[in-house]
C-alpha cells in the first residue's frame, strides 16, 4: 500500500458521499472576459466585511481620500482594515444595509468618487524572499485580505498558522452553479495566482500544494497547469463535477482522503485551504502593494442582458452592477448574492459588494422555479443520499420541527454545512436547510441563556453566603449588646413588656375591629390607602425621634423590634375573628388608644393597618383582588424606607388575594406575586413567611380558629423572649400556617409542619432553612387545593418567576446591601433621616429596575 | 423595486412526491399485463374498484381531518396503495373484498396514523393481512392460469363473478374452476406446502400440471415482469438497491441452505424467487419509503430480515406466502433499526 503522499502524487482522488448535480448554467457567464465597470456614483464601504471585529476609523466625514488609502486601522480580534476603492470625498459615516441575509445596518463609509481614481503611494515588494515571516503576514493584514470564497476569514490569521501545514489546498473548484468568477480569474490571471501560492508556500512551508479544479473548467485547468509548470510542489488536480465539492471539508476529502474533525479546523489535520481569489489578492498585495479594493463578481441570470464577470470595486452597489450589465426585472424578481444553492436573496439592490461577494444572480422565474408548498415527509431519505456530510437530514427535520434540541445535537446538526443538497432533492419540497438554520440559532441562543443562568446562579449563591455571614455577624453583635444590658434596664424592659401585653390586647381588638370595619366598606382597598400613608408619615417622624434619642443613649435597645409580634398576631387573629362580625364602632374608639402609648410607636401603628389590609383583601372578591394588589404595591415606594415589617401586610394581602382568586386567575396572580418579589428589597426569609402563612390562612377560609388559639398560646411565650427580635416573631405566623394546613386536607403536611413549628419556636429561627418548612407546607396545601391542571401551570410560572428572580439578583443584592448597611448602623430600626432618605431612593430605584426586568422577562418568555 | 425573498437553495431537482408515486405505479404495468395474460381481466376490474374506493376514502378522511383534499390526494400515494392491493388479491375475489381492503388501508392504516409519511405499516400489506385472516376462503381462491382452463373466463363472466359471485351459468367461483380440471385452485406455493405436509417430495409436488421447470405456470412470468418493473425503478432512482437486493439475496440464500439440507422437503432458490409475491414484494412493497428503514445499513438489515422471514413462514409457517407478514413484522422494527444504523457523520471518528 502506497503512502498517502505517494497516492496523492499519483493523482489519486477520493470521493465524498452524497452530492447533487444541479444544472450548471456556467456557460451563461464564462464566454466573455472579465469586464471593467465604470466608476460608480457612490461607494458604500461597510467597516466589517469578514469574520472578526471592525477596524478603528482613521478618517472623518468630509475628508478627501485617495484610492488604496486605509480608512480603518486594524486592532485586535481578527480585525481587518478597509481601503478606499477609489479617490474621492467621504460624504458620511453612517449605518447602511449590509450584505447579509438580514441586511441589518452596518456602520459604513459613504464615498463620493471624484472620478480621478488616483492611487495613493504604493509600496510593492521586489523580492519576497528578503521578507521575514512577520513582515509578510503584516502585509497581508494591512492589505485587508479576507477569504474571498466563503465566510471571509482573515487571511493573515491563516497565513500565520502555528500548526504545521502538510498540504496547502487551493480551491478553484467553484462548484456552485452559475458562478464563474474563479474560473475567469484562473483563465486570465493564473500567473498572479501562482505567485500568491508561492507567497503562501514561503509562509506555511507545506509539503505539497494541491490545486483542485472541477472538470467543467478545462481552460482554467490548462491555464493553471501552465502557470505552475516551474514549481513541482504544485499539483493541479481535476476533480469530478459534483456539488458541493468546493466545500472546504469535501475538497479536503477529495484531494487528501482526510476528514476535518467535527468542530475542528483543517489545520488540525495539517491542511490549509485558500481560495484562488484570495491568492490573487495576496499576490497583488505583496507584489504590487495594492490592498484588497476590488474583486471579480459574476453578474448572471436570465434577466441580465449581458451576463459576464466584472471587476467590481468593493463598496459598489449591486444596482450599479446590474445596471451596467443591463437588467430587465420580471415579476417577483429575486436577486441572489452568491449561487443558487447557498446564496441569499437581497431585500434591495442598494447593497454594496463586499470582499466575499462572488456572484450576483438575477434569475427569471423559469430557470429557478419558486419552491412549491411543503408536503409531508415520506421518509424516502433522498436527502440522506444527497448529504455530503453523511447526516440524516430527514431525522434532523423531525427533531427540528419538534424542537428536540438534544436529539438534534445527537444527530450532529452542527456538522451541517448548509449546502442545500438535501432541500434540492427533497420530493416533498421541505425547506430542510431553513429548519436547520433556525434550529441552530435556537440552540445557540439556548446555550447563551444557560450560561447566563449559571452566572446568575453563581451570583445568587455568593449573595446567599454573604447574607448568612452578615446575619451571623449581626447576631453576634446582638448577643454582645444583650449581655451589656444593665439591671435596671432589664427591669424597665420587663415593665415595658407588661405594658406591651396590655397594649397588645387592645391593639389586637382594635386591629380586628378596624379590619372588620374596613372590610365592610366595599372599596376597602382604596380606603386603606390613605390611613396607611399617614401612618407611615407618622412612623417616619417617630423614627427620627427615636434615632436621635438612640444616639444620645448609645445603647442597644432590643425591645423595639419586639413590637412586630403584635402585628403578626394581629394578622392571624384578624383573620380568625374576621368572621365574627363585630361592631365597627369599637374599632374607631380603640384606635386612638394606641396613639398615646408612644413608647414604642412604630410597629404598633402598623397593626390595624395591616390587619385591615389583610382582612379587607381576604374579604374582597377575586375580581377586586387584582386591584387591591395594584393599590397595595403602589404604596410601596413610600414605604421604602420603613423596615421589613411594612412589607408583610402587603405580602399577606397579595397572598390572600391570590388564594381567594379563582382558579383561572390564580395563575395570573401568581405571576404578579412573583414579579413583586424582587421588589421586596430586603426579602429576607422572615418576610416571605407571613405572606405564605397568609396564603395558608386564606386557604383555610380564614376560619382559622385554631390558628388564633395557637397564636394566642404562643404569643405569651414569645414576649419574655424578646431579646432578639426577628426570629421569635415567626411563631404566631407559623402557628397560623400549621393551623391552616391542618384545616387543609393535606393531613400529613400539617403534621410535619406542626412538628417543625414546635421545633422552631425555641430555636429562634433566624436561619432560612427552618422557615422553609411551614412555607413549603403552605404552598403544598395551596397547590393541593388547586386543580391539577392549573397547578401545573402555576408551577411552570413559578419556575419562570424563580428564573426571573435569579436574573434580578443584582438589584436585590444592592438593596440587601443597603439594608445591611442600615442594620449595621443601628442594630434596631433607628436610622438617621439622611440614611432613610437614601435608602428610600435606592430602594425605589431598585424596585423600578426590578419591575422593568421582571416585565421584560415576562415579555421574553414565549410560553 | 420590490424583490422576492426566499431561503436557499433556490433550485430544486423537480422531483416530487406525485411523480415518485406515479412512477412506482407505472412500473407495475408489466406485471399487471402478465397477470392479465395468465389470470384474466379480473385484476383490471379489481384495480378500478380499488382506485375508486381509495380516492373516495382518502377524500372523505381528508375532509374529516380538515386537510386540503386535492393537494393531498394528488400526491398519488392512495392510488399506489390501491394498485398494490389490487394486484395482490385473487383476481376473481368478490368486489367487497377489495373495497374492505382498500378502505382499511387508506382510512385506518394510513389516515388514522396521520396520513402519508406517518403510517407505521405498509397500508397495502396491512390490508392484505386483514383480508387474509378475515376471509381466508376468498383470499386463497386464486384463478388457475388460463392455459389450464379449457374455457377461459370471459369478461362478462369475470364481472359477474366479481360482482355477483357467480358466473353467467350461476356457478360459483369454485365450481366454475373445478369443472375444468381436477386440479385445485391453490397457488403453486400452496400446492407444494400441502404436498410436503402429506409427505410427498417437492419434486413430486412440482410434477403437477400447474408447474413448469422453474415454478408455477404463470407465476414465474408474473414475477419476472415485476422484476423488470423493479429494475426500472432502480434505474429511475426512485428506490435504492439495498432493500430488494438484501431481501432477494437472503431469501435465495435461505432457500439454498434449506435445499442443501433437505432437498426432499424444501424447494430451491429459484422456486422461491419466482413464486408468490417475491418480486412484487422486493421491489414494490418492501421499498415503501414511509414504512421502511431509512439508513442504508438499516435497509440492508431490513431487507435481509424480510427475506429470512418470508422463507421461514413459507417453509414452516401456516400460510403459503409470507411477504405481507414479513413486511409488517419488519415495519415494527424500523425505528430500532434506524436508531442503531446511523451512518458515521463526516469528521466523527474518522479512521485516517
Amino acid at each position: 500500500m502506497d503512502s498517502l503522499v505517494e497516492q496523492i502524487e499519483r493523482g489519486t482522488l477520493w470521493q465524498f458521499p452524497g452530492g447533487v448535480h444541479p444544472p450548471e448554467q456556467k456557460s451563461l457567464s464564462n464566454q466573455l472576459p472579465i469586464a471593467r465597470l465604470p466608476l460608480p456614483d457612490k461607494i458604500v464601504l461597510p467597516l466589517k466585511q469578514h469574520i472578526g471585529a471592525n477596524g478603528q476609523l482613521l478618517v472623518n466625514k468630509g475628508d478627501k481620500i485617495l484610492k488604496g488609502q486605509p480608512l480603518t486601522k486594524p486592532s485586535a480580534n481578527w480585525s481587518l482594515p478597509v481601503h478606499a476603492p477609489t479617490s474621492g470625498k467621504i460624504l458620511d459615516i453612517t449605518s447602511a444595509p449590509s450584505s447579509h441575509p438580514s441586511a441589518l445596518p452596518e456602520l459604513s463609509i459613504i464615498i463620493a468618487p471624484d472620478g480621478n481614481d488616483m492611487w495613493c503611494d504604493l509600496t510593492p515588494v521586489d523580492d519576497i524572499t528578503q521578507l521575514t515571516h512577520k513582515q509578510l503576514v503584516d502585509i497581508l493584514h494591512s492589505a485587508g485580505i479576507a477569504g474571498m470564497g466563503g465566510a471571509g476569514f482573515p487571511t493573515y490569521i491563516k497565513a500565520d498558522s502555528h500548526q504545521p501545514i502538510e498540504y496547502l489546498i487551493v480551491n478553484g473548484v467553484e462548484c456552485e452553479p452559475y458562478i464563474t468568477a474563479d474560473d475567469l480569474l484562473m483563465q486570465e490571471h493564473a500567473t498572479e495566482i501562482v505567485q500568491g501560492i508561492e507567497i503562501m508556500q514561503q509562509l506555511l512551508k507545506p509539503q505539497r500544494v494541491l490545486v483542485g479544479i472541477e472538470d467543467n473548467k478545462p481552460q482554467a485547468i490548462a491555464a493553471m497547469a501552465r502557470a505552475c509548470e516551474h514549481n513541482s510542489a504544485i499539483l493541479v488536480r481535476t476533480i469530478p463535477t459534483k456539488y458541493p465539492s468546493g466545500g472546504e471539508k469535501q475538497l479536503i476529502r477529495v484531494l487528501t482522503s482526510k476528514e476535518v474533525p467535527s468542530s475542528g479546523i483543517p489545520a488540525d489535520i495539517g491542511v490549509l485551504v485558500q481560495n484562488v481569489g484570495t491568492l490573487f489578492a495576496v499576490s497583488e498585495a505583496v507584489n504590487k502593494g495594492k490592498p484588497l479594493i476590488e474583486r471579480v463578481v459574476t453578474v448572471t441570470g436570465n434577466t441580465i442582458d449581458k451576463p459576464q464577470n466584472v471587476w467590481a470595486l468593493i463598496g459598489s452597489e449591486i444596482k450599479h452592477l446590474l445596471d451596467s450589465q443591463g437588467f430587465t426585472p420580471v415579476a417577483e424578481q429575486r436577486v441572489i448574492m452568491g449561487g443558487p444553492m447557498m446564496g441569499f436573496t437581497l431585500p434591495t439592490v442598494r447593497i454594496p459588494v463586499i470582499k466575499t461577494t462572488n456572484c450576483i444572480l438575477a434569475p427569471d422565474n423559469r430557470e429557478l422555479v419558486e419552491p412549491g408548498d411543503e408536503k409531508a415527509c415520506i421518509r424516502c431519505s433522498a436527502c440522506a443520499d444527497a448529504c455530503p456530510q453523511t447526516l440524516l437530514p430527514q431525522q434532523l427535520q423531525w427533531f427540528a420541527k419538534s424542537k428536540d434540541f438534544e436529539k438534534l445535537e445527537e444527530y450532529n446538526l452542527f456538522d451541517c454545512i448548509e449546502c442545500g443538497a438535501c432541500s434540492y432533492v427533497c420530493p416533498s419540497e421541505i425547506p430542510l436547510v431553513q429548519y436547520y438554520r433556525v434550529a441552530k440559532a435556537e440552540i445557540r441562543e439556548q446555550k447563551l441563556d444557560q450560561i447566563k443562568a449559571e452566572r446568575a446562579k453563581e451570583r445568587f449563591e455568593a449573595r446567599k453566603d454573604r447574607l448568612e455571614q452578615e446575619q451571623q455577624e449581626r447576631q453576634n453583635r446582638h448577643k454582645r449588646g444583650a449581655s451589656r444590658v444593665t439591671k435596671p434596664e432589664k427591669e424597665k424592659a420587663k415593665v415595658a413588656d407588661a405594658l406591651e401585653r396590655v397594649k397588645q390586647k387592645q391593639g389586637d381588638k382594635s386591629a380586628v375591629q378596624a379590619a372588620i370595619a374596613r372590610a365592610k366598606a366595599k372599596k376597602a382597598a382604596d380606603g386603606s390607602l390613605e390611613p396607611d400613608n399617614s401612618e407611615v408619615a407618622k412612623e417616619r417622624a417617630k423614627r427620627k425621634e427615636q434615632a436621635r434619642s438612640y444616639k444620645e443613649q448609645k445603647q442597644s435597645t432590643e425591645g423595639t423590634p419586639a413590637n412586630t409580634d403584635d402585628k403578626k398576631d394581629a394578622v392571624a387573629q384578624a383573620i380568625a375573628r374576621a368572621k365574627a362580625k363585630k361592631a365597627a364602632k369599637l374599632a374607631e374608639e380603640s384606635t386612638p388608644n394606641i396613639e398615646p402609648e408612644q413608647a414604642q410607636p412604630s410597629s404598633e401603628n402598623d397593626d390595624p393597618r395591616k390587619a385591615a389590609v389583610a382582612a379587607a383583601i381576604a374579604r374582597a372578591k377575586a375580581k377586586k383582588a387584582a386591584k387591591a394588589e395594584e393599590n397595595t404595591s403602589s404604596i410601596e415606594p413610600e414605604q421604602a424606607q420603613s423596615s421589613s415589617e411594612n412589607d408583610d401586610p402587603r405580602k399577606a394581602a397579595v397572598a390572600a388575594a391570590i388564594a381567594r382568586a379563582k382558579a383561572k386567575k390564580a395563575a395570573k396572580a401568581e405571576e404578579n406575586t412573583s414579579s413583586i418579589e424582587p421588589e421586596q428589597a430586603q426579602s429576607s426569609s422572615e418576610n416571605d413567611d407571613p405572606r405564605k402563612a397568609a396564603v395558608a390562612a386564606a386557604i383555610a377560609r380564614a376560619k382559622a380558629k385554631k390558628a388564633a388559639k395557637l397564636a394566642e398560646e404562643s404569643t405569651p411565650n414569645i414576649e419574655p423572649e424578646q431579646a432578639q427580635s426577628s426570629s421569635e416573631n415567626d411563631d404566631p405566623r407559623k402557628a397560623a400556617v400549621a393551623a391552616a394546613i391542618a384545616r387543609a386536607k393535606a393531613k400529613k403536611a400539617a403534621k410535619q409542619v406542626e412538628e417543625n413549628t414546635s421545633n422552631v419556636e425555641p430555636e429562634q429561627a433566624q436561619s432560612s432553612s427552618e422557615n422553609d418548612d411551614p412555607r413549603k407546607a403552605a404552598v403544598a396545601a395551596a397547590i393541593a387545593r388547586a386543580k391539577a391542571k392549573k397547578a401545573a401551570k402555576q408551577a411552570e410560572q413559578n419556575a419562570q418567576a424563580t428564573n426571573t428572580n435569579d436574573d434580578l439578583a443584582q438589584p436585590m443584592s444592592e438593596l440587601k446591601q443597603i439594608d445591611n448597611a442600615l442594620a449595621e448602623q443601628s442594630d434596631s430600626e433607628q436610622l438617621t433621616p439622611e440614611q432613610k432618605r437614601q435608602a428610600a431612593i435606592k430602594a425605589a430605584v431598585a424596585k423600578a429596575k426590578a419591575k422593568k426586568q421582571a416585565k421584560e422577562q415576562e415579555g421574553n418568555d414565549p410560553s | 423595486m420590490k424583490l422576492t425573498m426566499a431561503s436557499s437553495p433556490h433550485n430544486h431537482n423537480h422531483k416530487n412526491v406525485s411523480k415518485l408515486m406515479l412512477t412506482v405505479a407505472a412500473c407495475c404495468i408489466p406485471g399487471i399485463i402478465v397477470q392479465c395474460y395468465f389470470f384474466g381481466f379480473g385484476v383490471i376490474v379489481q384495480l378500478l374498484i380499488a382506485l375508486v374506493t381509495a380516492s373516495l376514502s382518502e377524500a372523505c378522511m381528508l375532509k374529516i381531518r380538515n386537510r386540503p383534499i386535492w393537494p393531498t390526494l394528488s400526491d398519488g400515494s392512495a392510488w399506489l396503495t390501491a394498485v398494490l392491493l389490487a394486484i395482490s388479491i385473487p383476481p376473481l375475489a368478490p368486489w367487497w373484498i377489495i373495497v374492505i381492503g382498500t378502505l382499511f388501508a387508506i382510512a385506518m392504516v394510513k389516515q388514522l396514523y396521520g396520513g402519508l409519511g406517518f403510517n407505521l405499516f405498509n397500508p397495502a400489506m396491512a390490508a392484505y393481512v386483514l383480508l387474509l385472516i378475515s376471509f381466508p376462503v376468498q383470499m386463497t381462491s386464486w384463478t388457475m392460469p388460463s392455459e389450464l382452463i379449457a374455457q377461459p373466463i370471459g369478461l362478462i363472466d369475470t364481472l359477474s363473478l366479481i360482482f355477483l359471485e357467480a358466473n353467467t351459468a350461476k356457478q360459483s367461483l369454485i365450481s366454475a374452476m373445478v369443472t375444468v380440471d381436477g386440479t385445485t385452485m391453490a397457488t403453486p406455493l400452496d400446492t407444494v406446502k400441502t404436498a410436503v405436509s402429506q409427505n410427498l417430495t417437492v419434486t413430486e409436488a412440482m410434477s403437477g400440471k400447474q408447474f413448469d421447470e422453474l415454478a408455477g405456470i404463470g407465476w414465474a412470468w408474473v414475477n419476472i415482469a415485476y422484476l423488470v418493473g423493479g429494475i426500472f425503478l432502480l434505474k429511475a432512482k426512485v428506490i435504492n438497491w439495498h432493500i430488494p437486493l438484501a431481501m432477494l439475496g437472503s431469501l435465495a440464500l435461505c432457500a439454498a441452505i434449506g435445499f442443501i439440507i433437505a432437498p426432499g422437503s424444501q424447494a430451491g432458490s429459484v422456486f422461491h424467487l419466482l413464486s408468490g409475491a417475491t418480486m412484487l414484494g422486493a421491489f414494490f412493497i418492501a421499498t415503501d419509503p414511509v414504512s421502511a428503514s431509512t439508513t442504508n445499513h438499516g435497509r440492508l438489515i431490513y431487507g435481509a430480515c424480510i427475506g429470512l422471514l418470508v422463507y421461514l413462514i413459507r417453509s414452516f409457517g401456516g400460510y403459503p406466502d409470507a411477504v405481507a407478514f414479513a413486511v409488517l413484522i419488519m415495519n415494527m422494527t424500523v425505528p430500532l433499526i434506524d436508531h442503531y444504523t446511523q451512518p458515521r457523520t463526516y469528521g466523527h471518528g474518522a479512521t485516517k
